[in-house]
């Protein structure tokens, strides 16, 4: 397994936040490991220390999905859904997403596409925001130290992280 | 322009991200990092007017990521770099998220590549079976064919034999 994996995330566009990813594996398995709940749970599951109690997905165009992941210790909930837009295994998953907690505005549109070469698999993922500001509001977000930040939680947060960007 | 570098409020974040989300911005950024350049210079690896990377230069200026020289004739165009390392604080903490998951995911699907390896042998070995059978099957229908012609040979001989008889 290849420990230095090409990974890019960047600001795309107006509205959209881009992740590409490589993976050491066909992309049928990848396909797999997005798709089935049994997989799914045991890695989208944001930082160390939360579960994911519900994991449901009805996998085609109008099917919807429900995620909630619970902290392991304070047993707060996030929950998110959304609708599946387009379905075309292995290669392409068009799926909506809102949080149940908004932490941004409106609803945010995911296109999965997955590529294979000589048994590697290219993962790009392209997020719709619906405007600029919510793109960047997303990318500042502290997900990595909670990730139930509500929109309130969010003003609050940040001028706190302003002071530690002064001294950093 | 010079900018303090201290403090990074959220509008220039947002003037940050906003100047760092175009190609050809970045371009012209990795470019500075080489060294100060005229609005020549930069122009010059683009298929563009120099109004246009103006344009791009003027985003780059309110976002306090480059500063004019104080040469009246060239003003050439300098890197600054600390708005930089503000912003790329915030996408390193996103990155980080996001990288965590993708190991999770790197670890099962050494899993599945492992249980894929499994099925496919068992796969072959019944491809093997069958072929076996195949094989197998193919001698006994021989056999049985073979059989059979010998049993209506017999039968043929028979008749004739009991028809000599019967004379």
């Amino acid at each position: 397994m290849k420990n230095n994996q090409t990974f890019h995330i960047a600001a795309h566009g107006d509205r959209e936040i881009q992740v590409t990813r490589v993976f050491d594996a066909p992309r049928r398995l990848v396909f797999e490991a997005y798709t089935r709940p049994e997989l799914i749970k045991k890695w989208l599951l944001g930082p160390d220390g939360w579960s994911m109690p519900i994991c449901e997905v009805d996998l085609r165009p109008g099917g919807k999905y429900r995620y909630v992941w619970k902290s392991d210790s304070d047993g707060q909930e996030m929950g998110m859904g959304g609708i599946y837009r387009e379905v075309s295994p292995p290669e392409r998953i068009v799926v909506t997403e809102i949080f149940d907690e908004a932490w941004y505005p409106g609803e945010a549109v995911d296109t999965i596409v997955l590529t294979e070469q000589h048994g590697e698999t290219t993962l790009t993922q392209t997020i719709l925001y619906n405007s600029r500001e919510t793109r960047d509001a997303v990318l500042k977000s502290p997900m990595q130290t909670g990730m139930a930040a509500s929109y309130n939680r969010l003003e609050k947060f940040l001028p706190s992280l302003v002071q530690e960007a002064k001294s950093a | 322009m010079e900018l303090s570098g201290d403090i990074q409020n959220p509008d220039d974040l947002d003037a940050t991200f906003a100047a760092l989300a175009d190609p050809t911005r970045r371009a012209i950024l990795a470019r500075l990092a080489l060294g100060e350049a005229s609005v020549m210079d930069l122009a010059e690896p683009f298929a563009m007017t120099q109004p246009a990377i103006s344009k791009h230069l003027k985003v780059l200026e309110r976002a306090g990521l480059i500063s004019r020289g104080q040469d009246a004739q060239r003003r050439p165009r300098r890197l600054q770099a600390a708005p930089l390392r503000s912003a790329s604080q915030w996408l390193e903490r996103y990155r980080e998220f996001w990288e965590k998951q993708f190991r999770r995911l790197d670890a099962l699907l050494v899993d599945l590549r492992k249980n894929d390896l499994r099925k496919n042998d068992l796969r072959k070995n019944d491809l093997q079976k069958n072929d076996l059978q195949k094989s197998d099957l193919q001698k006994n229908d021989l056999q049985a064919n073979q059989a059979r012609t010998k049993r209506s040979r017999r039968k043929q001989r028979n008749k004739s034999v009991q028809r000599f008889k019967k004379t």
